[in-house]
């Protein structure tokens, strides 16, 4: 038992409540949307290298977005979600970590897959649910996942990665591994019981995982008033003791430099950090909402004005590490990979009839093999009404 | 009379509710303003005020609990869980509270006016996260009732039915149907009985029977088989908890043969239930084995959809497998 909590804490003698007024939660803001630094702000660690590589996943992760969602409404891709105006968290982040570093996401941090290297072509499998899939067709788009790049899988249920990504990371200090995990999540999926679950596991085990919160607004339609009182997600982070920052989500130095922090320390002292980072959801939740049914494009523009691509970009032209003529050529030839990635990927084959029944188990029980066969006479019998498998066996 | 989709009948079914008794709330992730993430409870909010129809925070163990205590104090909560999928993390305030609280504490209290309303099922593209049919899961809990619609008409009259009942109920809603059925619906109040199968065609050489988006299936199946001559009796089971054995055994002793199709896997489905009562009852009627035809015993699939679930085609194929047994 805790004799500072139990014996030796400060004292009333008439009923007082306390509140969270009484804790300040300062957001951390190191460049101004003109690309200028605050003064006195202390830059993340950051060549021209990891610089320049930063901004073309940021410009990479817009393009793909914005193709992805005509796509669909193009009728030729089934669902999207896209992350505009908030790509800086998700890629800020990864470039904070290093490659061995566990990601474990939620479903709109494709930045930081993009930044550790998964290509066009396996963006687009998986989102054509084709045979070159590395999740083999079974989940609807955007749910990637990649083992050699330390991305576990996306499950669509939320927050259930985050006791998971708790689990990881004490796995990882058991091993004395020089390795953390990270955990993206919005603040709607914070009210899961699994989030409660998760921060409070860590603190207790100490284990070395940074959660990172995407604080974009919103949930689907329901504003972030509506999804908690209190002062946002950070203060949760000090009530279960554990180290936490807010910071400014479109500020992509900002976010590296709170996440190469919150690595540091993690590791250092084997306990886990919360990372609160403001930002908002400029799209529609997914290709499924439609935003104007419950806010303003007022409220919209003046976000509009945060863009954190465009916040980067002028960093960069200060540092002349960048001019207008290769923004030009880099997003155009960005988006000619792109459409020309989708007219490959919609055509390739869907997944071999007998990935029905594989990865179920380790290796299928007779009961899934019989079951298989009698699917497989079927639409033998029947080739017109199972076109995706029929002739391919 | 009017012409509603069965999104429109179950809203219309909402409002009546509501309207008819102040203590009715109806809560759930983007319920409230924008009327759920399927319209559902479109106007319900602008009609009723925030305090009776609202968002609640993303946490489906904290609606289901919030909703078992508002029913415990008298009031009359119909719950929303977003996607059936997602109705996991309340499975303990469902199963462990919502179906014993009235058993446990000797009928001094229950949460007999909760209602827990959640699209459920395949056929939308959603793969395994957005198409599961977890009713066998509730099956298996004494102390809930298990309520399917199949189309706009029951879908009213048994959600109606539902909310009016005094045990907690779990009413899924065929999703792929939402837009796609229409069908006419009295815009007065009326109720369906929670219990009761319907026989949805008559017929003599085989029982067909399912509930909810199946029945569309099973009936073009049934058609497929008439071409045949072969004639058969369709059944919609309605409620799963509690079935109606009685509209089942009787069919099954006229026809001889028994046909089950669920969207769900085979192994411990419900129609794995149906088949041991009805090969008890109907035992000396029988005159094949009882077909379950249902989804493979694997997670919900995305590109093999098709491949996976039971459709016209392999209900066509067990029909004959039965008939020609």
């Amino acid at each position: 038992m805790s004799s500072e909590l139990y014996d030796d804490g400060p004292m009333v003698h008439k009923p007082m409540f306390i509140d969270g007024t009484s804790v300040e939660i300062p957001e951390l803001k190191i460049l101004k949307q003109d690309g200028s630094t605050y003064e006195g702000a202390e830059l993340p660690e950051m060549n021209e290298g990891l610089a320049i590589k930063i901004y073309k996943t940021l410009a990479f992760h817009r393009v793909l977005d914005e193709r992805m969602v005509a796509s669909q409404r193009q009728g030729r891709l089934s669902f999207y979600m896209a992350a505009l105006g908030e790509e800086a968290a998700s890629v800020g982040g990864a470039a904070g970590l290093k490659s061995q570093d566990m990601i474990m996401s939620q479903y709109r941090e494709q930045g930081a897959l993009m930044f550790r290297g998964f290509s066009l072509e396996n963006f687009m499998n998986q989102m054509f649910s084709n045979e070159k899939d590395l999740g083999k067709g079974r989940q609807m788009p955007i749910h990637y996942g990649s083992s050699e790049l330390n991305y576990m899988t996306i499950s669509s249920p939320l927050g259930t990665q985050i006791p998971q990504a708790t689990g990881y990371a004490y796995g990882q200090k058991v091993q004395g591994l020089d390795e953390v995990t990270l955990c993206y999540f919005g603040e709607g999926a914070a009210s899961e019981g699994d989030f409660h679950a998760g921060l409070n596991m860590a603190a207790v085990h100490q284990a070395p995982v940074i959660f990172f919160c995407r604080n974009n607004g919103y949930a689907i339609s329901t504003p972030s008033d509506e999804q908690f009182k209190g002062n946002g997600i950070a203060s949760r982070g000090v009530g279960y003791g554990i180290k936490t920052l807010r910071v400014d989500g479109n500020d992509i130095l900002a976010v590296v430099k709170a996440t190469q922090i919150a690595r540091e320390y993690a590791l250092k002292e084997s306990a886990p950090v919360l990372i609160e980072a403001m930002s908002y959801r400029l799209g529609a939740h997914s290709t499924s909402d439609d935003p104007s049914g419950y806010r303003t494009r007022e409220e919209e523009a003046k976000w509009q004005a945060n863009d954190p691509i465009l916040r980067m970009k002028n960093w960069l032209l200060a540092q002349n590490w960048w001019d207008e003529d290769q923004d030009k050529a880099l997003f155009e030839k960005l988006r000619e990979k792109v459409l020309a990635a989708v007219k490959t990927s919609e055509k390739t084959n869907k997944p071999h009839i007998d990935t029905l029944i594989t990865d179920v188990y380790d290796v299928p029980s007779t009961q899934l093999k019989a079951q298989l066969d009698s699917v497989k006479a079927h639409v033998n019998k029947y080739p017109e009404a199972y076109p995706f498998t029929a002739g391919k066996f | 009379m009017a012409r509603m989709n069965m999104l429109q009948a179950i809203n219309n079914a909402l409002d009546i509710a509501m309207s008819e008794d102040e203590n009715t709330l109806c809560f759930g992730e983007d319920v409230g303003h924008f009327g759920g993430v399927f319209r559902a409870t479109s106007g319900l909010q602008d009609k009723y005020g925030k305090a009776r129809c609202f968002n609640t925070p993303l946490v489906e163990q904290g609606i289901i609990g919030f909703a078992n205590g508002l029913a415990a104090q008298g009031s009359r909560p119909i719950a929303e869980i977003q996607f059936a999928d997602y109705i996991f993390p309340a499975f303990d305030q469902i199963v462990n509270e919502a179906a014993k609280f009235r058993y446990r504490s000797g009928n001094e209290f229950d949460v007999g006016k909760l209602t827990i309303r959640s699209p459920y099922g395949g056929g939308i593209a959603g793969g395994l996260y957005h198409s599961q049919s977890p009713e066998a899961y509730f099956a298996h809990t004494p102390g809930l009732k298990i309520v399917i619609p199949r189309n706009p008409y029951q879908a009213k009259g048994l959600l109606l039915a539902s909310i009016r009942d005094d045990n907690p109920v779990i009413f899924f809603e065929p999703k792929r149907l939402y837009r796609a059925s229409l069908g006419e619906v009295p815009e007065e109040d009326y109720q369906l009985p929670i219990g009761k199968a319907e026989v949805v065609q008559t017929g003599s050489d085989i029982t067909l029977l399912a509930w909810g988006a199946q029945m569309e299936i099973l009936q073009k199946a049934a058609d497929l088989a008439a071409n045949d001559g072969i004639s058969c009796e369709v059944i919609d089971l309605r409620s799963i908890l509690p079935w109606d054995v009685e509209t089942i055994a009787n069919s099954v002793i006229k026809t001889g043969r028994l046909l089950v199709s669920q969207e769900a896997p085979l192994t411990a489905g419900f129609a794995s239930e149906i088949a041991a009562t009805i090969q008890q009852e109907c035992f000396l009627h029988l005159e094949s084995p009882i077909e379950r035809v249902c989804g493979l015993d694997t997670p919900y699939p995305l590109a093999l959809e098709k491949e996976y679930v039971s459709d016209h085609l392999k209900i066509y194929e067990a029909i004959k497998r039965s008939i020609n047994y």
